[in-house]
């Protein structure tokens, strides 16, 4: 039970310290005027942009190793795949800061944070997709088969809708992962007070804006940084909670 | 064979998207070393080893750093770990399920948090707790012993550790009460069965049997431990040059992953530059080092379990 006092001790401050900051003035104004607005924009383009990247890959990935992964090749690929999930996340964050940052674009921009990120998503994808689909029993696929439907069709069109439930659960878990990663967009977005200016400037976005808000000494920033922590706090746990009441009505009905 | 080449087109295609995990990897590997040559070509061993990291003589040595990073893993391992087998025993053996759904939950929202938001709560809350009921106190009656020496401030070794305990609960209780639930319940019974107490099956067979398995779980916290960046880099201080070498807990630090996040972009040349990724590629063979490990530990106990449900 001790280990729940951080937890309750968590929520009880950033609900406290930061619902009164909270107002529609709050939310849609830019960094100018007081507001986290561009912050919040920011995260979405971010969460959006990764989305785009990085789930595909992420679940073709993933359809590979529970599909086709009893070889060697898979193997090793698995291995690896559990080896990068724990990344530290500075780490992509730098890499992703020398290739686009220095390199493909040439200064900060949406889209380096966007690859840094589905650096983190694409493993964290892949993992859960292979288990959710290791889920739909194997008379399924023999089933389709014996109806003469080709390997990859019976994939497409009957594992992968068996398993969309795991994969939808999956995938919103890694997005919220993904919302509150904060040290990879630090090096790649740098953070701003304005709204999304193109794909060649900084750009801010929540948990960026609470990391240098909390920096700042004047207690109204300070106020400010803890408003930014409400909202994300609040995304993140919409997203947690809501995935696992959807996927504890699925599990009843499978019990049917 | 005609009919084949739709499957086998597909499998091709999927086999090279799947290699992404290689890709990511070996490209981070790739970028951090070429771009880190010229420090530690400057420097050689001394990169490692060296106490100095002095912008204005342009000398970089990361030992201050990897030190403060194993300290701040260690002492989150001396909290956490405990208190996470406590967990992972009481949800597996004892709790009755009405307890055991909402409190495993519980438990799994801590993961949820985002680290930025731990940090800020441990900058403005968990800093004065430490401070006033941990600190103080044992600064006052153990000062002589060195590493309580120190003015306590709160924003130091000791509080990173803390608030890394806290967030590597959720990974190790996690993977520790797979390994529990993953003992075969023969075992158990044949404990029972020769009059051994609850508590004696738990203690000796039980965490016994998955060992190995518990060891890797606490390896992965490990590794959790010395990635995390912002939560580290909002509490420890901060301290820079020669002050950032440890001697007590109770004193601002700097970890690998702070260290990056505070500096980076304050470098002034490129050698600087080269040296934070430098640090970067330290910590990424830090980190492959304890996640192999823990990889290896964990498997070998799940791969028990396969073998025992067949």
């Amino acid at each position: 039970m001790v280990a729940l006092i951080p937890l309750l001790s968590i929520l009880y401050e950033v609900i406290t310290r930061g619902a009164p900051v909270l107002n529609l003035h709050f939310l849609t104004a830019n960094g100018l005027q007081g507001g986290i607005g561009h912050a919040i924009q920011g995260s979405f383009i971010l969460i959006g942009l990764t989305s785009l990247i990085g789930i595909p890959i992420g679940i073709l990935s993933g359809v590979y190793l529970s599909e086709f992964g009893n070889n060697k090749y898979a193997t090793w690929m698995r291995t690896i795949n559990d080896i990068i999930t724990e990344f530290p996340s500075i780490i992509v964050g730098i890499t992703a800061y020398i290739i686009v940052v220095i390199g493909l674009v040439g200064s900060f921009s949406p889209f380096a944070g966007a690859i840094a990120l589905s650096f983190i998503l694409i493993p964290i994808v892949a993992r859960t997709t292979e288990e959710s689909m290791k889920l739909v029993p194997n008379s399924v696929r023999e089933a389709s088969m014996a109806l003469g439907i080709h390997r990859w069709r019976t994939i497409i069109s009957i594992v992968v809708p068996s398993a969309k439930g795991g994969l939808v659960t999956g995938t919103l878990l890694a997005i919220a992962r993904i919302a509150g990663e904060t040290a990879p967009i630090l090096l790649t977005v740098l953070g701003s007070s304005f709204f999304f200016q193109g794909f060649n400037s900084p750009m801010d976005a929540l948990p960026l804006r609470i990391f240098l808000d909390s920096r700042q000494p004047s207690a109204e920033i300070q106020a400010s940084a803890w408003g930014a922590s409400l909202v994300l706090i609040l995304i993140v746990l919409a997203l947690n909670i809501g995935v696992r009441l959807a996927s504890r009505g699925r599990g009843l009905f499978s019990k049917r | 064979m005609r009919k084949l080449n739709g499957d086998n087109t597909f499998k091709v295609i999927l086999g090279i998207i799947a290699a992404s995990a290689a890709i990511i990897l070996i490209v981070n590997a790739y970028v951090l070393i070429s771009g880190s040559t010229t420090a530690i070509g400057k420097f050689g061993f001394d990169f490692f080893a060296g106490k100095s990291w002095n912008p204005v003589t342009q000398t970089f040595g990361v030992l201050p750093y990897v030190l403060g990073t194993l300290i701040t893993a260690g002492i989150a391992l001396l909290i956490g770990v405990p208190l996470s087998l406590g967990i992972a025993i009481f949800l597996v053996e004892m709790s009755p399920k009405a307890v055991r759904v909402p409190f495993s939950y519980l438990v799994e929202l801590l993961a949820a948090v985002p680290s930025v938001i731990y940090g800020l709560w441990g900058l403005f809350v968990l800093r004065f707790w430490v401070l006033d009921f941990v600190e103080k106190p044992l600064h006052a009656y153990l000062g002589w012993i060195p590493i309580f020496s120190g003015a306590p401030f709160g924003l130091d070794f000791f509080t990173a550790g803390i608030i890394l305990s806290i967030m590597i609960i959720p990974t190790v209780a996690s993977v520790t009460r797979e390994v529990i639930s993953a003992v075969p319940s023969t075992i158990r019974e044949a404990a029972y069965s020769i009059g051994a107490t609850k508590w004696e099956v738990i203690r000796h067979w039980v965490l016994s049997y998955g060992r190995s398995g518990i060891f890797g779980a606490v390896i992965l916290g490990l590794g959790r431990a010395v990635g995390e960046t912002m939560a580290v880099t909002m509490v420890i201080g901060n301290a820079i040059g020669p002050n950032a070498m440890p001697t007590s807990l109770f004193q601002p630090g700097q970890t690998l992953p702070s260290l990056i996040a505070n500096g980076f972009f304050d470098s002034q040349t490129a050698l600087e530059s080269a040296a934070y990724i430098g640090a970067g590629l330290v910590l990424l063979i830090i980190s492959l080092i304890i996640n192999i490990l823990a990889h290896v530990m964990v498997t070998r106990v799940l791969k028990v379990k396969g073998g025992a449900v067949e």
